[in-house]
């Protein structure tokens, strides 16, 4: 039998019992369109967190200052404080890896301008910190070197700050005075928006890092350096050097680190994998209604070959051969799975633009899950469908022509 | 047709048996039986006698347990699956009892279908064949119309216009006129009289004595065994059975068979 021949005898024998087909079908439309929720569920968590993270900066490699152990008794992290300045600059005069580095200077203070105050973080850094986080003023202009060579009084305000001390006015040119020391605005930051861990990243104000050190912390300390990495596939190679280079600024020959170096891929896996795992969950618990969907199918077309039985007979008795009449079968079960595949499909694309409407949940939906749907569905067809087609095939065709 | 004079069938010591559970049924215990191109032939036995094995045997639909078959020159027992249901598709055309039409399709799409199962790869205008065959059993204003829509005796033309449509050697009809009225019965026993003398072969196995009559040699089967095969003797025309019947129109036509026997 020609193939045209066979998809125009299935899709006859499927369109002559529509309310059947249909209902049949809908299980399958079901089990689609579940897994294709479920995985733009679990997939735009996952891409959400990934967006939230490389926010934080691109390839980022954070040095920490190490954790001291005075008498014995560990201080944790942070409790030993060595980083300078200095190892900053030897960072990026001796690195060959990196493609930014800036230490951060941290003070909490209170900004005060003539319309209101507001307590906010101050974070002194090198005009390398753009490239680092990935960050640009939206108006006026980040300090540039020479302002923090003179280490001279200018502040750049997070998109936070601006709106709460600012409202409607465009702070560019401005005074602040940040704690007693007054600062002049020179720009506004981007919106950001909050971190993975819902810190809001725009409630902060730059300064210079020598401005900051001088006027704000007056300490030599710094919190912390961040290094960006040339490229990601280098991540490990400029942790290394880092580690190194530091070692060599610090003269630690032997002695433990008196630093911690960290960085963002180790957070982004953390928190990625554990949404892989929920929307792998989801996406098994979808395939659940799939698997019901395809015993439907094999349900329904063992009750059509039984209900067949003389069609099997008669067009077995006109010359059907047991392949034949095995593939009308398959055919019709796996077209009838296919319909319901892409049924599915439309309904489950639906379904996961009207579920990220309604409740705001990132939803994405991955060209590979149309694939998968399509190629699952038609899988389906095959497996359930086979084990009615085989047993229609083997019938005896005395027997299928007497039977009533 | 052809116009060769090997026999369209020819079955010599043909045994079938049936074992059922540690019994041994002999439902045939050796048939002879050679069928020359032409002929119409009514095979009549009671229910048990072994003609429906028969049957099924010439039908290709079942093999003998011993002897040989031969079917216009093909050698058919000991053949596969597959290799009958080719046979059956080339060489034979079906009629039976109940009709069998595919039920929700029209008369064309039936009467297409054994075209649609054809594997000697020459090329068919299937939908022309299948219109000229329903041409042929007078249905020409029936294409579309489905079984439901047709009357018992429409319905067993739109059968044996299937059971034509691939010109096959031999038409096997089983118990044609059994589900059919006695007049519906001649008009469809008109067409096959009408088919043969077109130089069809025709083979029916019917219990009637009265449709029996109809054909030109009659072969009686029991208990597994030819017990008698003989031409008849005063063949009946069914169209003028039919003309006689219109004539006397206040009459049923049973009345009228009655008159003439």
């Amino acid at each position: 039998m020609k193939q045209s021949t066979l998809l125009k005898v299935a899709s006859s024998s499927i369109l002559k019992n529509k309310m059947r087909t249909l209902l049949t079908m809908l299980g399958i439309v079901i089990g689609v369109g579940a897994v294709i929720v479920m995985v733009a569920v679990g997939n735009g968590a996952q891409l959400q967190i990934k967006n939230q993270i490389s926010s934080l900066g691109t390839n980022l490699i954070i040095v920490m200052p190490g954790s001291g152990t005075p008498g014995g008794v560990n201080q944790g992290a942070g409790s030993y404080n060595k980083l300078t300045v200095a190892d900053a600059d030897k960072l990026k005069r001796d690195g060959t890896l990196f493609a930014a580095v800036s230490p951060v200077v941290s003070a909490r203070v209170q900004a005060i301008t003539p319309q209101g105050n507001w307590r906010t973080l101050v974070n002194g850094v090198s005009t390398d910190y753009l490239t680092i986080r990935d960050w640009a003023p939206s108006s006026g202009a980040f300090f540039d070197a020479s302002d923090v060579a003179s280490g001279r009084k200018v502040a750049v305000l997070g998109a936070t700050v601006a709106k709460n001390l600012f409202p409607g006015v465009d702070p560019v040119g401005q005074q602040i005075q940040l704690g007693k020391v007054p600062f002049t605005i020179i720009g506004v930051m981007a919106a950001k928006g909050q971190n993975a861990g819902g810190m809001d990243q725009d409630d902060v104000i730059l300064v210079p890092y020598t401005t900051a050190q001088t006027r704000l912390s007056g300490n030599v300390r710094i919190g912390q350096i961040l290094v960006s990495a040339q490229s990601t596939e280098q991540m490990a190679a400029a942790q290394d050097e880092v580690a190194t280079i530091m070692r060599d600024a610090h003269h630690l020959d032997g002695a433990d680190d008196d630093f911690t170096v960290r960085n963002q891929t180790e957070i982004t896996e953390a928190m990625s994998g554990t949404t892989r795992v929920m929307s792998a969950l989801l996406a098994a618990i979808a395939s659940i209604s799939l698997l019901v969907g395809g015993i439907g199918i094999m349900n329904i077309m063992l009750v059509s070959v039984t209900e067949r039985t003389r069609e099997i007979g008669v067009r077995m008795a006109i010359g059907a051969r047991g392949s034949d009449v095995l593939t009308q079968f398959l055919v019709e079960s796996v077209v009838m799975s296919l319909l319901g595949g892409f049924v599915g499909l439309a309904a489950g694309y639906g379904g996961a633009a009207l579920l990220g409407h309604l409740t705001g949940w990132a939803t994405s939906t991955p060209l590979s899950s149309v694939v998968i749907a399509v190629g699952f569905s038609a899988a389906v067809g095959v497996f359930f469908g086979f084990y009615p087609a085989r047993k229609a095939a083997g019938l005896n065709p005395i027997q299928a022509l007497r039977y009533e | 047709m052809s116009t060769t004079n090997k026999p369209v069938i020819a079955i010599e010591k043909v045994k079938k048996v049936y074992a059922m559970g540690t019994n041994k049924v002999f439902a045939l215990r050796g048939v002879d039986l050679v069928v020359e191109p032409g002929e119409m032939i009514a095979v009549m036995g009671s229910s048990g006698s072994g003609k429906s094995t028969l049957m099924n045997i010439l039908g290709c639909l079942d093999v003998p347990t011993e002897g040989t078959y031969v079917l216009d020159g093909t050698r058919v027992d000991g053949l596969s699956r597959n290799a009958l249901a080719d046979l059956r598709n080339q060489k034979l055309g079906f009629v039976f009892q109940g009709f069998n039409l595919l039920p929700r399709t029209s008369a064309i799409d039936n009467v297409e279908l054994p075209l649609l199962y054809d594997r000697s790869g020459r090329k068919l205008d299937t939908r022309a064949l299948a219109k000229q065959a329903l041409e042929r059993v007078g249905l020409a204003d029936r294409l579309d119309h489905q079984p439901s829509e047709l009357s018992g005796g429409q319905q067993q033309r739109v059968a044996i216009a299937r059971a034509l449509v691939t010109q096959p050697k031999l038409l096997l009809a089983d118990e044609p006129t059994g589900n059919l009225d006695s007049r519906t019965s001649i008009e469809v026993m008109a067409l096959f009289q009408e088919l043969n003398d077109q130089g069809i072969t025709v083979l029916l196995v019917t219990h009637e004595p009265d449709v029996a009559q109809y054909a030109k040699r009659i072969v009686e089967v029991r208990d597994g065994r030819i017990i008698r095969d003989h031409p008849v003797a005063t063949r009946r025309s069914a169209a003028a059975d039919l003309e006689s019947a219109a004539r006397s129109d206040s009459e049923t036509v049973a009345d009228v068979l009655e008159e003439a026997a």
